[in-house]
C-alpha cells in the first residue's frame, strides 16, 4: 500500500478539507454513499415510485410472476389495471411495494441501533475508562455478554417481548449484543489518550473533568465511533432480515425484507423472485453500507487498518 | 453475526480473545522453569479457571433476562386447569417465592447438577431434547470448519503472495461479499442452483452419520458450503494481512536466499508464522458460525440445535432457551480457550 502523506503545513492549514476530499475520492465511500443514497430514496419516496399499499391482500391474485397484471375495480366503477412488476405474494400482496416500503424499516433499523449503541456504549465507555472501581466491573459484565454469541442474544432478547410490539423489541435486541464492542473502542481509546502529553498537561493545569473529557477525549473518539458505527448499521440491518425471516421479528404483515422472504420460503421451488428480489436489494444495502465503512475506515482511521 | 458487531471484534483479533485472562506470573514461572510440561499444565488449568468468572456473568445474565420475561414459569407448567392453590404450590417447589438473590442459587446450583428444567412446549426434560437434537448441529459446524479452513487458507495466501493481483482483488470482493450476502440468500441460491437447477443434491434434510455416511455427507454438504461462505469471508482475508505482514520478514527473504523452493517458502516458513491471527480469527468466528447454523438448519430443516432455538422462541420456551445460550455460550469460550492453547503450541515466542 502507498501513503501519501501531504506537506505538513497543507495539512495544519486545511485538514478538514483535506479529509473531506479524500472521501470524495474513495471509490467505497463513493459507490457505497451512492448506493445507501438510492435507497434511502427508494423508502423515502415509496409512495411515488408506482406502488400500492404493501399490506394489502388480494387472495385471487397471489403468488403471481413479476410482470403480472392485475385489473383493478375503483370505488367509482372504472376498471384500471396495475402492474405487479415484481410479483406477487402468497396474500397477493405487491411485491415491488413491500421492497420499497420495506426499505424504510432497513434503514430505520440501520440507523436507530448505530446511533443507540454508540450513545450508550460511549457513556459506558467513559465511564470505564474514567473510574478504576467501576472499570473491572464494567469490563466484566461486556466480556459476559461478549461470550454469548450476538445472534443467538438478539434471539434470545426478541423472546421477551410480545410479538407484534413493534419495531422497538427488534432495535432492542440488535442494540444490546453491540454495545460491549463499542463499550471497548471507547475505553481503548480513553486509555491511551490519557497518557498523551497534552492531556497530562491540561490535568495539571487544573482542567476540570468534563471539560477534559469534552475538549480531549472526545474527539479522538469520533473517527473510530463513525466507522464503527457503520459496520453495526450494515450489521443490524442483516440481523434484522435474519430475525424476520426465521419469524421471530418484526410482525409478519410489516413490509421487510427479511418477512417478503420468510413468506417466501415455502413457494421458493416455484417462485424463487420471492427470494430473489429482496435478496438482491438486502444484500446490495449490506454491501454498499459494508463499503462505506471500510472507505470511511481507510480515510478517518488508517491505523484501525493494521489492526484487522 | 450482526456484521457490525462482527468487525468490532475482529480489530482485536490479533491479541487473544479474553485478554484480561491472561496474566502474567513470574513467581509461578521462575517455580517451573524447569519443567516446562508442567508450566503448561499449570497455563491451561490458570486459564480454565479463568473462564469461570465468564460464565458466572454470562449465567447472571441469562437468569436476569429470563426473571425480566413476561413469562410466569409456575403458571405455564401448572397448565390451564390448575387452581391458584396449585401454581403457588409449583411456585413454592420452585423456590420461585423467595428473593432473587436465592431464586439465583437455587437456579445456578441446578444447572450445575445439569438439571435445565423441563421444556414448557415438549413437556421433556431440556438436557433429553438437548442431547437428541445435538449431533446435527455439531455435524454441521465441524464439516463447515473443515471446507472454511481448507478453501480460505490457500485462498489467503494465494493472496498475499499475488497482493494486487486480480487473484487478490477477486478473494478480496469475495469476501467482502460473504460479509453482506446474508445466509439464507446464499442458501437460498446454492438450492435453486444445485438442487433444483442440477438436481445434484438434495434440497432439505437431515440424515445422521450412524444410518450411513454417504447419505450424511450428500445432504450435508450444501448446508455446510452455505455456512462456510462467511467464515470463509473471514478467514481468507485475516490470512491475508496475516501474511503480508510475515512475507516481508527477513527470514522469508533469507528462506529465498538460500534456495528454498516457493511453496515451502510459503507454507512452512511464513504460514507457520502468520498462523496465530489466522486460528484466533477461527475461534472468534465460531460466534458468527452458532448464528449462522441457527439460519441454516432452519433453511435446510436440519432438526439441531438452531432449529430447536427458533422454535423455542416461538413458542416462549423459556427453559431451553437459557439452557440453549448457556450451553452455546460455554462451547463459545471453550473454544477460544482452547485456540489460545493451540497457539501457545504453535509459536514456542508466546510466553505463558
Amino acid at each position: 500500500m502507498t501513503v501519501t502523506s501531504p506537506a505538513p503545513e497543507a495539512d495544519a492549514a486545511a485538514p478538514r478539507a483535506t479529509t473531506a476530499r479524500k472521501l470524495a475520492r474513495h471509490p467505497n465511500v463513493v459507490v457505497g454513499s451512492i448506493i445507501v443514497m438510492l435507497i434511502a430514496l427508494l423508502g423515502l419516496f415509496a409512495p411515488l415510485l408506482g406502488t400500492t399499499d404493501p399490506v394489502l391482500n388480494n387472495p385471487s391474485f397471489k403468488l403471481k410472476k413479476p410482470g403480472a397484471e392485475a385489473t383493478i375495480r375503483n370505488d367509482d366503477g372504472t376498471k384500471s389495471t396495475y402492474v405487479h412488476k415484481l410479483g406477487t405474494d402468497s396474500l397477493g400482496r405487491d411485491v415491488w411495494s413491500r421492497i420499497a416500503y420495506g426499505a424504510r424499516v432497513s434503514l430505520m433499523v440501520g440507523v436507530s441501533v448505530a446511533v443507540l449503541s454508540i450513545s450508550i456504549g460511549l457513556v459506558i465507555g467513559l465511564v470505564a475508562g474514567y473510574i478504576r472501581w467501576l472499570d473491572f466491573i464494567i469490563m466484566r459484565i461486556m466480556d459476559g455478554l461478549m461470550a454469548i454469541p450476538a445472534i443467538l442474544l438478539a434471539i434470545a432478547l426478541v423472546s421477551l417481548f410480545r410479538r407484534g410490539s413493534g419495531l422497538l423489541p427488534v432495535i432492542i435486541a440488535i442494540v444490546v449484543p453491540d454495545i460491549p464492542r463499542v463499550v471497548r473502542l471507547v475505553r481503548s481509546v480513553v486509555l491511551s489518550v490519557r497518557e498523551e502529553p497534552y492531556v497530562e498537561a491540561a490535568v495539571i493545569s487544573g482542567t476540570p473533568t468534563a471539560k477534559l473529557i469534552v475538549r480531549h477525549i472526545l474527539p479522538n473518539t469520533v473517527s473510530p465511533l463513525i466507522v464503527q458505527g457503520t459496520f453495526i448499521a450494515a450489521g443490524a440491518i442483516l440481523v434484522e432480515a435474519v430475525l424476520s425471516f426465521l419469524g421471530i421479528g418484526v410482525s409478519p404483515d410489516t413490509p421487510t425484507w427479511g418477512n417478503i422472504m420468510a413468506d417466501g420460503r415455502t413457494y421458493f421451488r416455484i417462485h424463487p423472485h420471492l427470494i430473489l428480489y429482496p435478496g438482491i436489494v438486502l444484500a446490495l444495502t449490506v454491501l454498499a453500507v459494508n463499503m462505506l465503512g471500510d472507505g470511511l475506515r481507510d480515510t478517518l482511521d488508517p491505523k484501525m487498518e493494521r489492526r484487522v | 453475526m450482526s456484521d457490525g458487531a462482527r468487525r468490532g471484534g475482529w480489530h482485536e483479533a490479533g491479541r487473544p480473545a479474553f485478554e484480561h485472562i491472561r496474566h502474567s506470573r513470574d513467581t509461578e514461572r521462575r517455580a517451573t522453569e524447569r519443567h516446562p510440561g508442567k508450566r503448561m499444565a499449570l497455563y491451561i488449568l490458570r486459564r480454565l479457571l479463568a473462564t469461570i468468572p465468564v460464565m458466572l456473568i454470562v449465567a447472571i445474565l441469562v437468569f436476569l433476562m429470563l426473571r425480566l420475561s413476561p413469562a410466569d414459569p409456575a403458571a405455564i407448567i401448572a397448565g390451564d386447569a390448575a387452581t391458584a392453590e396449585d401454581v403457588e404450590r409449583i411456585r413454592a417447589k420452585l423456590g420461585l417465592d423467595r428473593n432473587m438473590f436465592s431464586q439465583f442459587f437455587i437456579w445456578l446450583g441446578s444447572i450445575l447438577t445439569g438439571d435445565f428444567g423441563e421444556s414448557f412446549f415438549y413437556k421433556q426434560r431440556v438436557t433429553q431434547l438437548i442431547g437428541d437434537r445435538i449431533g446435527p448441529t455439531l455435524a454441521l459446524s465441524t464439516f463447515t470448519i473443515v471446507i472454511a479452513v481448507l478453501v480460505a487458507v490457500p485462498l489467503g495466501v494465494v493472496a498475499a503472495y499475488k497482493q494486487g493481483s486480480w487473484i487478490d482483488r477477486l478473494v478480496m470482493g469475495f469476501s467482502v461479499l460473504g460479509f453482506s450476502v446474508p445466509v439464507f440468500v446464499t442458501g437460498y441460491i446454492l438450492i435453486f442452483v444445485f438442487a433444483i437447477w442440477l438436481n445434484l443434491l438434495p434440497v432439505q434434510g437431515y440424515q445422521p452419520i450412524s444410518e450411513g455416511v454417504g447419505g450424511f455427507v450428500y445432504k450435508l454438504v450444501l448446508p455446510a458450503v452455505t455456512l462456510s461462505v462467511v467464515y470463509i469471508a473471514l478467514i481468507a482475508r485475516m490470512t491475508r494481512t496475516s501474511m503480508l505482514e510475515v512475507l516481508s520478514e527477513d527470514y522469508v527473504r533469507t528462506a529465498r536466499a538460500k534456495g528454498q523452493i516457493e511453496r515451502k517458502v510459503l507454507f512452512r516458513h511464513a504460514l507457520r508464522n502468520a498462523a496465530v491471527p489466522i486460528v484466533t480469527i477461527i475461534g472468534l468466528g465460531v460466534a458468527l458460525l452458532i448464528g449462522g447454523a441457527v439460519v441454516t438448519e432452519s433453511i435446510y430443516t436440519i432438526p439441531g440445535l438452531g432449529n430447536l432455538t427458533v422454535g423455542a422462541v416461538l413458542a416462549r420456551d423459556y427453559p431451553v432457551i437459557q439452557a440453549v445460550i448457556l450451553l452455546f455460550s460455554f462451547a463459545y469460550v471453550m473454544i477460544n480457550l482452547a485456540v489460545d492453547i493451540i497457539y501457545t503450541l504453535l509459536d514456542p515466542r508466546i510466553r505463558y
